[in-house]
């Protein structure tokens, strides 16, 4: 178990080393750092003199290991467009993407997981194939068109729901929170139904898929002729075998809901990273483009780190696979 | 003790394989094509996506104006809602933007960028996926394994997130050589670079199979081109998975394209695409000009729900262990 | 004479392709008494199976029962309502399955599939249930059982998780055991135990045992009687030894035929030519007729019903016309 950690553990700093390299190539090599910082009318000899200072002339791999561990301290230098340390605007925004993420998730897990155990339950229902026919628009609408749809009737037409920002938010420590006020908790309906609306049809069609291959085992058929209830065929074994591989890519889409948040972010003006990040690009502000990436892949390795070792205390049969010496 | 045993036909309820005939005539004699005719919502769905490329490809015919063309517009014309409403006007069917620019015509012509950017892409992401997955399975070894390591980490990451990278990327290159044009041109290699991953794997997966069967060892030992005659099997053996794939990625190349468009990372307004035209519109959604952004969303929304559509019941057909 | 535990009459199972109906069992009808282990034997796809599951209700769309009864102990099982058929599988008929690799849930510990059986189908408490699996555990032979009872299926054999599984199938303490081909999945070496096994638990109890299977050697060695099955009927049903010694039907004889015995080494072993047909071609007639060496014109026309002939029943009509003959 300790080497089956330890060895995911190795790939996730492998992986973060590639992102590592990507990521200082962009900000090495795509863009003259000097031009940036500089105006037009800067002398040649003060750009060579900002150049030196900016240790521009040392060897690449020794400006790639200081970009690490630079990074390694969450020092991803100045941004072009604020002129601010990229990490103080990545730190204030995070809170507000977080949330957002997480109730996402939380609401396409609920509703994606009940939708999807209906409709492979009750297979011809008229209910199971609206189901159905909801995730197909759900996976075939873009996110942004969702966006722009919700805004357009609840809060062009009817008016009940802001159609931009955080509302009012609390400061507890450095964390900004929307989730104490009436006014935060309004402006988080649309964007975590809007970021969350992808995820759900995704985890509903893989909790059919899953539940109806499952019913499909020998194991089931084995269940039903010992006679055991359908509810505890259907609950019990059913949904147990079903919700492992399910947790997992649940788990694993956090990371992609926190790079959708991007679109969702930039349709309600919500002030995340992901906003930020489109700015970025729009502006060619390359030490946030290259700090999002570090941040958002970190947080990916993370995940799948905790989802990898929380598979295997599900699964038994992991566990003594790992846990047997290679 | 006797322990002699029956003996056992297995195959007694596969189904009947016709020997005669090409592969194509085999697909298109049974299963396919019975399903296709069979699910009226795919031949709905089929006629849909054929009617948008006919739409596409004659956009110059069938528009009342070249929105492009800036001479065409007349500012006295803008802002005209459809032509059902009270205010509607001849011959603006879908109404026009704050610049004069037919609705229905910008449609036309933002429909040809869309499915230029999404096929051209979806091909390069082919190409790309399928050659690399060839390499990783012929070759074999640490070149299999690099190849199959960036795979792996690629996919962790959301399309849109890669494109949107290789977009600032080349902004940060070309600066103000980026024209209308070279942005396309970034477009498709964005998409290219986000979805070669599945083909690569499909790919690899099917040589890994044929690597170990018998016919290729004997090849090997007669001395055949054993590359060869494996290729003759690989290929048509992955043809079905890498259609539904190319349908499939087709409708999510679409949506990146929008999405970058949209975010205002990929075309420009001078040549927009479905989701340039959305990102304008939605400024005027609040003033009440609805159609502005209504018709082009509805027709993003119904191309990539009908090319869904299709790869749904491609991928369903062509997957005997689902019906 | 007593009520058989199981009584089948005229089974006919069908099931609907978009294609055509396919018939997978055709007027089959067999009795097994209390303590008595049926042998039912045949190629794949003679019905074998699709007969076990009918008796226990597990008959799935677009497969359904289109005719004839299934009687256990004279109450009739076929067309229950769902939760009444439910109350008798696992409670008055124990199934095993083929494949005890499968049949287990890999989720759940084997102790807890065992008492969430015994407590659906008894008032045991938790602590009773759990008492009850592990004496199940020790009488099917699983060494420790106080131990192994938290083991999940993972951990054990596939001899083992076939004793288990054979334990789930005995924990309500079943008249009936149908088991599916119980030994082909295993290693030889393993088979002759859970024969073995299967045989003792029957005696034991009195259960009665519908043994499926394509081995003759198990079935010779087993049971009391066996039905030979050829497309989806029966085509010879009797005591084990006139069945085996003295066949009657073609098919059965060519079956036999293929036994390789110990005294008879130099003799070549019968091969019956062609196969069987496919469900959607079945020859009118019998169906046996275009592989048969004495089929005449009435086999390809005529359908033979089993007739009685000394212990046995066969489905022949060379039969038929000795009958005829020596009633003559």
């Amino acid at each position: 178990m300790l080497a089956f950690t330890l060895r995911r553990a190795l790939q996730a700093i492998g992986v973060m080393i590639a992102v590592g390299i990507i990521s200082f190539s962009m900000f090495r090599f795509a863009g003259d750092p000097v031009n940036q910082i500089v105006s037009i009318d800067t002398s040649a000899a003060e750009r060579a003199s900002i150049r030196q200072s900016l240790g521009l002339d040392d060897p690449v791999l020794v400006q790639f290991g200081r970009y690490l561990v630079n990074a390694a301290q969450f020092k991803f230098g100045v941004s072009y467009q604020f002129r601010q340390p990229v990490s103080t605007l990545l730190m204030e925004r995070m809170p507000a993407t977080l949330e957002l993420a997480i109730c996402a998730t939380v609401l396409a897990m609920v509703f994606g997981i009940l939708m999807g155990v209906y409709s492979a339950l009750r297979r011809d229902t008229l209910l199971a194939k609206l189901f159905q026919a909801v995730s197909l628009i759900g996976i075939s609408l873009p996110t942004f068109l969702i966006g722009i749809l919700l805004i357009y009737l609840f809060a062009v037409t009817l008016g009940w729901l802001p159609s931009f920002g955080r509302g009012e938010v609390v400061r507890l420590g450095w964390w900004t929170t929307g989730l104490l006020t009436v006014s935060g908790l309004k402006a988080l309906i649309m964007p975590s139904i809007t970021l969350g609306l992808f995820q759900m049809t995704l985890i509903m069609r893989l909790v059919r898929a899953e539940m109806l291959e499952v019913l499909r085992t020998d194991y089931i058929r084995f269940a039903r002729a010992r006679g055991l209830t359908t509810r505890a065929i259907h609950f019990g074994h059913a949904l147990k075998n079903t919700l492992v591989p399910v947790i997992t890519v649940a788990g694993l889409q956090f990371g992609s809901v926190i790079a959708f948040a991007i679109i969702t972010e930039t349709v309600f003006q919500w002030p995340g990273m992901g906003l930020m990040f489109v700015q970025a690009v729009q502006n060619v502000d390359i030490p946030i483009m290259a700090a999002y990436l570090l941040m958002v892949s970190l947080i990916f390795v993370t995940i799948n780190l905790v989802v990898d070792i929380l598979y295997t205390i599900v699964d038994p049969r992991l566990r003594a696979t790992i846990s047997r010496p290679a | 003790m006797s322990d002699a045993v029956v003996p056992d036909r297995t195959d007694s309820n596969a189904p009947s394989v016709r020997p005669d005939g090409g592969w194509f005539r085999r697909a298109f004699e049974s299963d396919l094509f019975y399903s296709f005719r069979r699910s009226r919502l795919t031949m709905l769905a089929a006629a849909v996506t054929v009617l948008f490329f006919l739409l596409a490809i004659f956009a110059s015919v069938l528009a009342v104006q070249n929105p492009f063309d800036p001479a065409q517009l007349q500012l006295m014309n803008s802002r005209i809602s459809p032509l059902w409403t009270a205010d509607g006007q001849s011959p603006f069917l879908l109404g026009t933007d704050e610049q004069g620019r037919d609705v229905f015509s910008a449609i036309l012509y933002g429909l040809r960028i869309s499915l230029t950017v999404g096929v051209l892409g979806v091909v390069l992401a082919g190409v790309l996926g399928i050659t690399l997955g060839l390499i990783a399975g012929y070759v074999g070894g640490a070149v299999d394994s690099v190849i199959m390591r960036i795979a792996d980490v690629q996919l962790t990451f959301p399309a849109i997130l890669i494109a949107l990278l290789v977009n600032g990327v080349a902004k940060s290159i070309l600066g103000n050589r980026l024209d209308a044009m070279s942005t396309l041109v970034v477009l498709v290699i964005a998409i290219g670079l986000s979805f070669w991953v599945q083909y690569a794997r499909t790919v690899r997966g099917s040589v890994m199979v044929e690597k170990n069967k018998d016919y290729v060892a004997a090849a090997q030992l007669i001395g055949l081109p054993a590359q060869k005659i494996m290729l003759r099997h690989v290929l048509p053996n992955t043809m079905g998975p890498i259609l539904v794939i190319a349908t499939i990625n087709l409708a999510l190349a679409i949506i990146t394209e929008a999405t970058l468009s949209f975010l205002g990372s990929g075309m420009p307004d001078t040549m927009p695409s479905l989701g340039t035209l959305i990102r304008i519109g939605n400024n005027y959604l609040f003033a009440g000009e609805w159609w502005i952004v209504a018709f082009p969303g509805l027709a993003l929304a119904g191309l990539i729900l009908s090319i869904n559509l299709l790869g749904d019941w491609l991928r369903d057909a062509l997957n005997p262990k689902l019906r | 004479m007593t009520v058989p535990v199981l009584s089948v009459r005229d089974l006919k199972v069908e099931f609907v392709t978009r294609r055509a109906t396919l018939r997978a069992i055709d007027g089959v009808s067999f009795d097994i008494a209390k303590g008595e282990v049926l042998g039912v034997v045949g190629e794949s796809g003679a019905g074998k199976s699709v007969t076990g599951l009918a008796v226990i209700g597990l008959i799935d769309p677009p497969g359904r029962i289109s005719g004839g009864e299934i009687l256990l102990s004279g109450m009739r099982i076929d067309h229950l309502p769902a939760e009444e058929i439910r109350r008798v599988r696992g409670k008055r008929i124990g199934m095993i399955f083929q494949d005890p690799l499968t049949s287990l849930n890999p989720l759940y510990r084997i102790g807890d599939q065992i008492v969430e059986t015994i407590r659906t189908h008894t008032n045991l408490s938790e602590s009773a249930a759990r008492k009850r699996a592990i004496d199940l555990l020790a009488e099917v032979g699983i060494p420790a059982p106080e131990k192994r009872v938290d083991g999940y299926p993972h951990e054990f054999s596939g001899g083992m998780r076939q004793r288990v599984v054979i334990a789930l199938a005995i924990c309500a303490e079943p008249e009936l055991i149908i088991a599916d081909e119980p030994t082909t999945a295993l290693d030889v070496s393993v088979q002759a135990q859970i024969i073995a096994l299967i045989k003792r638990l029957g005696r034991d109890h009195g259960t009665a045992v519908m043994l499926v299977t394509h081995d003759m050697g198990v079935i010779a060695e087993t049971c009391d009687r066996v039905a030979v099955m050829y497309s989806g009927r029966i085509a010879e049903i009797g005591p084990v030894q006139d069945v085996v010694r003295n066949p009657l039907h073609p098919y059965a004889k060519g079956l036999m035929g293929a036994i390789p015995t110990l005294a008879g080494e130099d003799k070549r072993l019968v091969q019956i030519p062609g196969s069987m047909p496919r469900l959607s071609a079945i020859p009118p007639g019998c169906p046996f007729n275009p592989r048969c060496a004495f089929a005449f014109d009435r086999c390809r026309v005529e359908r033979p019903e089993p007739l009685p002939n000394g212990a046995q029943a066969v489905a022949c009509h060379l039969y038929d016309r000795a009958a005829e003959e020596s009633a003559a």
